[in-house]
């Protein structure tokens, strides 16, 4: 057979060839150790030393040729082959994934987490105390001796004449003031408790309050921080106003409303200059040292910043209620 | 403290609106709660007087009226009260009027008469709830004028609520006098002249107890008419104020108790017997309060009593026998000062609260007491008649509160507020304030007036400048301080942390009450006994938690009535366990707990569902474990507790020492909870779990590791814990790795036994292991193991 045949046979071989194996068929056919143009290169020495370089070279070309048909060929077997297994491979991407439940922070604590953050930035140290509280932490130490009338307002859970839940987290200022002494920057959340339970008031709820006793600490600086803080709490620029008023531990004392969008004012917090008493009672300077103090509930604030109306919903955990905080 | 508008202005008159004057008293410190119309809207009712007044024909209980309003012609209307007759001047509804509850009234025929208008009760008119009959006005109410102009109901009621200090507010005086000194206006205080004593009796007065009552004035009136009406005026301004009218003796001093802020109490002279006593009672005294209540005083309680007996609770409450009524004649009068201390909670012990009590135990102005006696004397003759006797007023002055000298720093003003202010206006300030002020040195020496008593030291001073500068005018300023880091230790895992990680796994965090249902914590918790709130909001929070599972399972009961079964809980929180040692007497244990109930994953298209059970719960367990880096430091023990299935419960363990719980709830106890099926629980010491160590980091080995299995058999009771702590404890040369990833009971086991298939991962840090290293290492586990637990190889 001429060579020119034999290639051109090879050559709709391959191209007929649909498999790996049928194509590695034809490769062995053409150009295995029996193959056909094995067989042409084998027949060389038939011929003469003249003739010999020339039809060598014919035969080399013609194998190379059949070579690059039968690699194009692999190839695109190849890439034949690997469509069909993606596309065998093809999924919904749209049915839904292998979804990890995750919960969530209850508000209350989301709340107490941005108050922290707030203050943390600004050196406030976290400090917390006991829940059962006794009457010189809860009262005496802040200036509310027994008897004195604004006992009578907290409303307060006793388990003895000497125990109490606490009905502020004012106590934990006093603990930190009897082992430190000035300079104090802390904040104090938790739960607070008073014996009172309507549609706006809950026998436990939650405060932080804030403490910060220096030399020079001042009324203007107790409107600096707090202004500050409501402002960035709601991340608005609200009108808040500061009205006096009147705690045992702190003098001269305000309460701090903010203006609704409606116009309306609406108190969110308690504050004042920490009582010269309150100072001396935990062994302070109170003539050296000066100090503000704000406690503010952390239910009203959860309540504003996101829209709750009822103030009992805190303390259902109904998932419904909760995972909108998620 | 609740007083209508236009008293206050009859005091001071500021060119302000009703909106302003509310402001302007809340930005001063009193803060007003509430203004609120004294009458509700209505029109057209004029002042009427039945002409002529006749049995209805055909109707028993009505009457028909001719009522002349001012009119040409009468109006005749019908009427159905009781009090209606001839000559009564009434409050008439003329047709077209319109009533509270927007009731018209209109031309009408009752039972064939016809009525032209409505003869109106006070409840009618909605200015209060009494229904006896219809309002009666005085015989000189001018006939045809409009009602409201008449009782110039066109007025509203301030409802101011005064912090505990501002006790001198507590009278329509002390807020006019605010009120001066906001708008630096005159006062006009009524004139209030001495009442010339008519005849010279008089009851002799001890004081017993002179530090709790260091002033005490009495006075006879003799021939009293108790039986007089209170003028309109007069009840008007009580019910504008919330306060019923009573008799006009009473009457009277509610109205200077109102007007100067005095409480006063009237006795009927002819029941007392001897001198009056003011002295402590003695223990176990009796007495009789006006309300019917016998209490039993201490000897704390200051009572007035007179020779025999004690009379009244001085200054909170009076009492039965001795007090004003109808039959009364001679009345004596008291006007007294009390100590605030004196008073000072007895009310509250004897479950009293009284706007006498509230006053004395916040104080009144010690010199007060005669002008208070007699504004009433003047007031009683005028309504009921009588005549006065001389005041007897017996004082002890060394217990009589003195205008207290206050010093003002201005070094100290400016530094406690933080701004420089004039010190021609603090003078000013102080000087409206009523106080006497002098200014040299930079300091200014105060003389509190009595009525201020709540002014003693230099802050009081400060916050008075402050509030009558005002708040609004001081800047606001940024705090200035060192800056100082916050300690913060790195080994501290904070709650924070561990609550993400619960979070990140699923659990929703709630909040629960520290009070639970006692009943539902006995059946967890038998055999602890809780602390118990002696004054709970109710009993089912009566009982402080002694675990975090009481409101967790409650929160689970709450969704799962509301068809939410897939629940997970956490919250972290104090449980209260009394202990004597404590702080106390109550240890207070910071935990953190979880819940979990329903289905462990939402049901999926590929992996379908599968309800939550124990190990799932233990696996969050163990993650939060993890975050201490030593979670080889805790075991899980089979355990029994009160509150868990038997056979699903552990005991976590830390060094030896039991830390928490995890487990099943109790199939008993799920329906008594109100639990939809299994729930599981774990309950973790916060402060077991808020350490870790900070890194120590080791050099990561370059070489291969070798996994080897295992599959041995052992019997069925032997807790596989056991077995991976026993090959934990024996210190396997280079084992980097263990791990339980099969256990297989049945055929090809024998009955009683099980196979537990565990992988041992083997790595050197510095070079490969020979497999004559290997197979000792796994020899040395499967003898310990034979020998330990007589675990065989699984063939």
């Amino acid at each position: 057979m001429e060579l020119n045949d034999i290639v051109a046979k090879a050559e709709a071989a391959i191209a007929a060839a649909t498999s790996p194996q049928e194509l590695d068929a034809v490769r062995v056919e053409y150009m295995g150790k029996k193959g056909l143009l094995t067989e042409q290169l084998k027949s060389l020495g038939k011929l003469s030393a003249e003739e010999r370089p020339a039809a060598g070279q014919a035969i080399n070309q013609a194998k190379q040729e059949v070579q690059q048909a039968i690699n194009a060929r692999n190839e695109e077997l190849k890439q034949a082959q690997l469509a069909e297994k993606l596309a065998a491979e093809r999924i919904d991407v749209t049915l839904p994934g292998r979804r990890a439940a995750v919960g969530g922070f209850h508000p209350v604590t989301q709340t107490i987490q941005r108050i922290e953050q707030f203050f943390g930035d600004l050196g406030f140290r976290v400090e917390e105390g006991p829940e059962v509280e006794d009457d010189f932490h809860n009262f005496d130490a802040l200036n509310i001796p027994a008897n004195h009338p604004a006992r009578a307002d907290h409303d307060t859970f006793y388990f003895t004449p000497k125990t109490m839940l606490r009905t502020q987290t004012s106590g934990v200022q006093i603990r930190t003031m009897e082992k430190e002494q000035p300079p104090l920057r802390i904040i104090s959340p938790g739960r607070v408790y008073r014996n009172d339970y309507d549609q706006t008031h809950t026998p436990m709820f939650h405060q932080v309050e804030g403490l910060m006793v220096d030399t020079d600490v001042s009324f203007t600086q107790l409107k600096g921080i707090l202004e500050d803080f409501l402002v960035n709490f709601f991340e608005e620029s609200l009108e808040v106003r500061f009205r006096p008023s009147y705690f045992p531990f702190t003098e001269p004392s305000a309460e701090v409303d903010v203006r609704r969008k409606d116009g309306q004012w609406l108190e969110v917090l308690g504050c004042g200059m920490v009582h010269p008493k309150v100072l001396q009672a935990v062994g302070i300077d109170s003539e050296k040292y000066t100090g503000f103090a704000f406690g503010m509930g952390v239910e009203r604030l959860t309540m504003l910043r996101y829209g709750v109306n009822d103030l009992r919903a805190f303390f259902e955990n109904d998932v419904r209620f909760l995972k909108q905080f998620n | 403290m609740k007083f209508s508008e236009k008293w206050l202005r009859s005091w001071v008159n500021p060119a302000l609106d009703q909106v302003a004057l509310a402001e302007q008293l809340s930005m001063a410190g009193l803060e007003v709660d509430d203004v609120t119309p004294v009458a509700e809207a209505f029109s057209k009712v004029v002042v009427g007087e039945v002409t002529k007044c006749w049995q209805h024909p055909d109707a028993d209980k009505l009457q028909v009226t001719e009522v002349n309003i001012g009119e040409a012609e009468p109006a005749t209307i019908v009427c159905g009260a009781p009090n209606c007759r001839q000559g009564l001047k009434v409050a008439v509804a003329t047709i077209g009027a319109v009533l509270p509850g927007d009731f018209k009234i209109k031309k009408a025929k009752l039972r064939g008469q016809p009525s032209h208008g409505m003869l109106c009760s006070s409840s009618e008119l909605g200015l209060n709830d009494d229904h006896d009959g219809i309002l009666e006005l005085p015989q000189d109410a001018p006939v045809g004028m409009d009602y409201r102009e008449y009782l110039e109901l066109n007025d509203v009621t301030f409802d101011v609520d005064l912090t505990p200090n501002r006790a001198d507010c507590l009278g329509v005086r002390g807020i006019a006098r605010e009120v001066g000194v906001l708008n630096r206006i005159e006062v006009n205080e009524p004139e209030i002249k001495p009442v010339t004593a008519s005849h010279q009796e008089q009851r002799a007065i001890v004081l017993d107890a002179p530090e709790a009552c260091p002033r005490y004035l009495g006075r006879l009136v003799r021939d009293v008419n108790v039986t007089a009406e209170s003028p309109l005026w007069l009840t008007e301004r009580l019910r504008r104020s919330g306060i019923r009218s009573i008799d006009p003796v009473v009457d009277v001093t509610n109205y200077v108790l109102l007007e100067l802020g005095h409480p006063m109490h009237a006795f009927d002279h002819d029941k007392l017997s001897g001198a009056v006593h003011v002295r402590m009672a003695k223990a176990e005294e009796k007495l009789t309060l006006l309300d019917g209540n016998e209490v039993t005083l201490q000897d704390d309680v200051l009572v007035i009593a007179d020779e025999e007996k004690a009379l009244a609770m001085a200054g909170i409450f009076g009492g039965e026998g001795s007090g004003v009524t109808v039959d009364s004649k001679n009345i004596f009068l008291e006007s007294a000062f009390f100590a605030p201390e004196a008073i000072a909670g007895r009310a509250r012990r004897f479950g009293l609260h009284t706007d006498a009590s509230h006053r004395y135990e916040r104080g009144v102005d010690p010199e007060l007491q005669r002008t208070a006696m007699e504004r009433a004397t003047q007031l009683i003759i005028d309504i009921c008649g009588g005549e006065a006797g001389p005041i007897v007023e017996a004082k002890d002055e060394r217990f009589i509160p003195q205008p207290q000298q206050v010093t003002l720093r201005q070094a100290r003003l400016n530094k406690v507020l933080g701004i420089e202010l004039d010190a021609e206006e603090v003078t000013e300030i102080l000087e409206r304030l009523g106080f006497g002020v002098s200014f040299a040195d930079a300091t200014w020496q105060v003389t509190v007036p009595t009525f201020r008593f709540d002014i003693s030291i230099e802050e009081d001073l400060i916050e008075e400048v402050a509030r009558i500068y005002g708040y609004h005018r001081i800047q606001a300023a940024a705090p200035a301080a060192q800056l100082r880091m916050v300690a913060r230790q790195e080994a501290h895992v904070s709650t924070v942390k561990l609550k993400r990680l619960l979070i990140d796994r699923g659990y929703q965090e709630a909040i629960t009450y520290s009070f639970v249902d006692p009943k539902h914590q006995a059946l967890l918790f038998d055999e602890t006994a809780a602390l118990t709130l002696p004054f709970p909001i109710s009993v089912e929070m009566s009982s402080m938690r002694v675990s975090l599972w009481p409101g967790l399972l409650g929160a689970v009961a709450h969704n799962q009535k509301r068809q939410q079964q897939s629940l997970a809980f956490c919250e972290t929180g104090l449980r209260f366990v009394p202990d004597e040692r404590a702080e106390n007497g109550v240890r207070q244990e910071a935990m953190i707990a979880g819940v979990r109930a329903g289905k462990a994953t939402a049901e999926h298209w590929q992996e379908g569902e599968r309800a939550v059970d124990f190990f799932d719960v233990k696996g969050d367990v163990e993650a939060l474990l993890a975050l201490t880096g030593e979670a080889e430091a805790y075991t899980f023990v089979a355990d029994s507790h009160p509150a868990l299935h038997p056979g699903q419960a552990a005991a976590i363990f830390k060094n030896g020492k039991c830390v928490g719980y995890v487990g099943a709830v109790h199939p008993q106890f799920e329906k008594k909870l109100g639990l939809n099926g299994r729930t599981y629980v774990f309950e973790l010491e916060l402060a077991a779990v808020q350490q870790r160590a900070v890194p120590q980091a080791q050099p990561v080995s370059k070489y291969p590791s070798i996994r080897r299995d295992l599959a041995i058999v052992v019997p069925m009771q032997l807790a596989a814990g056991e077995v991976l702590k026993a090959i934990e404890n024996i210190g396997v040369n280079h084992l980097v790795g263990l791990n339980l990833f099969d256990v297989y009971e049945g055929s090809g086991v024998a009955d009683g036994y099980r196979s537990l298939a565990l992988s041992l991962t083997l790595q050197h840090p510095e070079r490969t292991l020979e497999d004559q290293e290997i197979n000792t290492a796994v020899k040395a586990v499967v003898d310990m193991l034979t020998n330990e637990f007589g675990a065989t190889l699984r063939e």
